[in-house]
């Protein structure tokens, strides 16, 4: 081994690089650079998958605006304003971090740890933040009806989409229920059967005059989808096979599939990436308060950890344009 | 540490405001959606995607450069990282790209709707 290696790095040192400088960085710091590179390029592989899949269905992708309309306690048709607020807390919690790192290089104890806190804080109300944006994705607002040829149906009143609610009436029509162990002798766990059944669905649409049926495919020209007129629509409906109401990962109410699967993989692995970035603050945080870097002469650590949390914010700047602006 | 102890805090709030300001430009670009920017079409996507495209490129320069303080680091350390995740992205993206809308003038004449 030593014959190949210009300077021995064995020893005590050899986990931090033995004091060896290249570029005048350390080797922690370098080590967590090369490893922010290997990350962007994950999250650039997934960003681009998006990218591709998005352009192979560049007619029918679901609009983004009309998906994520909701801010909590607030009803209403509020597009974007939700994430608008998500990425301004991460960006504020990135300046909490840089101000941490600020305050270790002059060794302010005690305002480090303050300054840790608050990331540690904003990082929590983004990663909830995140928890409600996806329970309201897989609740869904609106519902609608699946065809054999897998496409999805949306219904709209005057332009504008309304929920399956607002127009069903009357009964099921087919006596369908959730299995469920006080039911039947036997439980079998099956699907859960959807609130109205696709008969009840396409006999109030028959009954109902002003409601029309929008389908997946984008007139380009004005950027918005097409909406049947009332016979057409009817036909589309005759092709239903199932009720969908929000989102899992066979199916969902806002269009493609893939759609859905790409929201839960994509934000899903960012909010892991904030979830163990929170951890490792609180880690430091406690070797803050406890005084470690005091004892060691510097604040390094704070610095690492704080790229790492740069990074997962320029990663949600990135999300939030391909998913939800672009 | 290679770079100067001095204080930074006027530049970092500073640099906070500047993303905030872009981050209100987009979200308030993406609820309007103007129609001469969005339903025109200019280099293969609409004018918008382009300037939010280029929005979201300052927002990462700034938050590499100043929060990631990449501006203090020496030059080859520097390039180390940022040329090689610039360059393997581009290559990347590209050639996804090409391949979606090569799928799309494949594919969708089949779908019927």
């Amino acid at each position: 081994m030593e014959a190949n290696i210009a300077i021995p790095t064995d020893g005590k040192n050899t986990w931090s690089g033995g004091g060896v400088r290249p570029f005048g960085a350390s080797y922690g710091k370098m080590m967590m650079w090369f490893f922010i590179v290997s990350d962007a390029l994950t999250f650039s592989g997934f960003l681009a998958a998006y990218g591709l899949t998005r352009f192979k269905f560049i007619d029918s992708w679901p609009i983004a605006d009309e998906v994520f309309t909701h801010v909590p306690f607030i009803h209403g048709n509020y597009p974007m304003y939700y994430v608008a607020f998500m990425t301004f807390i991460l960006i504020f919690s990135s300046v909490t971090m840089v101000m941490a790192v600020d305050a270790g290089h002059k060794m302010q104890k005690s305002k480090v740890a303050w300054y840790m806190f608050a990331t540690i804080i904003g990082g929590l109300i983004f990663v909830g933040s995140q928890a409600w944006e996806w329970n309201t994705f897989i609740n869904g607002s609106y519902g609608g009806v699946k065809t054999t040829n897998g496409k999805v149906l949306q219904f709209v009143k005057d332009g504008k989409q309304i929920a399956l609610s607002d127009f069903v009436v009357g009964t099921r029509m087919d006596e369908r229920v959730t299995h469920s162990k006080k039911n039947g002798l036997w439980f079998v766990s099956g699907e859960e059967v959807p609130k109205y059944s696709l008969a009840q669905i396409t006999a109030s649409y028959k009954a109902d005059p002003s409601v029309q049926i929008r389908i997946e495919k984008i007139d380009m020209d004005k950027k918005k989808k097409y909406i049947l007129s009332r016979e057409k629509g009817l036909a589309e409906l005759a092709n239903g096979q199932r009720v969908v109401e929000g989102a899992n990962l066979s199916a969902n109410e806002y269009g493609n599939t893939i759609f859905a699967n790409f929201f839960f993989f994509i934000t899903g692995f960012h909010g892991f990436h904030v979830f163990s970035g929170i951890v490792l603050n609180i880690i430091i945080f406690f070797n803050v308060v406890l005084g470690t870097y005091e004892k060691k002469g510097h604040y390094e650590m704070v610095e690492k950890v704080g790229l790492y949390w740069h990074f997962v914010d320029l990663v949600w700047v990135f999300v939030f344009t391909f998913f939800y602006l672009v | 540490m290679a770079h100067a102890h001095g204080s930074n805090v006027k530049r970092i709030w500073m640099v906070f405001g500047l993303l905030s300001v872009v981050t209100i430009i987009e979200v308030y670009l993406g609820i309007v959606k103007p129609e001469i920017l969005h339903l025109t079409s200019f280099l293969g996507t609409s004018p918008l995607n382009w300037i939010f495209i280029i929005l979201t490129l300052f927002k990462a320069y700034y938050i590499t450069w100043t929060f990631m303080h990449m501006e203090g680091e020496k030059k080859w350390f520097r390039r180390a990282a940022i040329w090689t995740a610039v360059f393997l992205v581009c290559y990347l993206v590209t050639l996804f790209l090409i391949e979606g809308g090569y799928l799309h003038s494949t594919l969708a004449p089949l779908v019927k709707w």
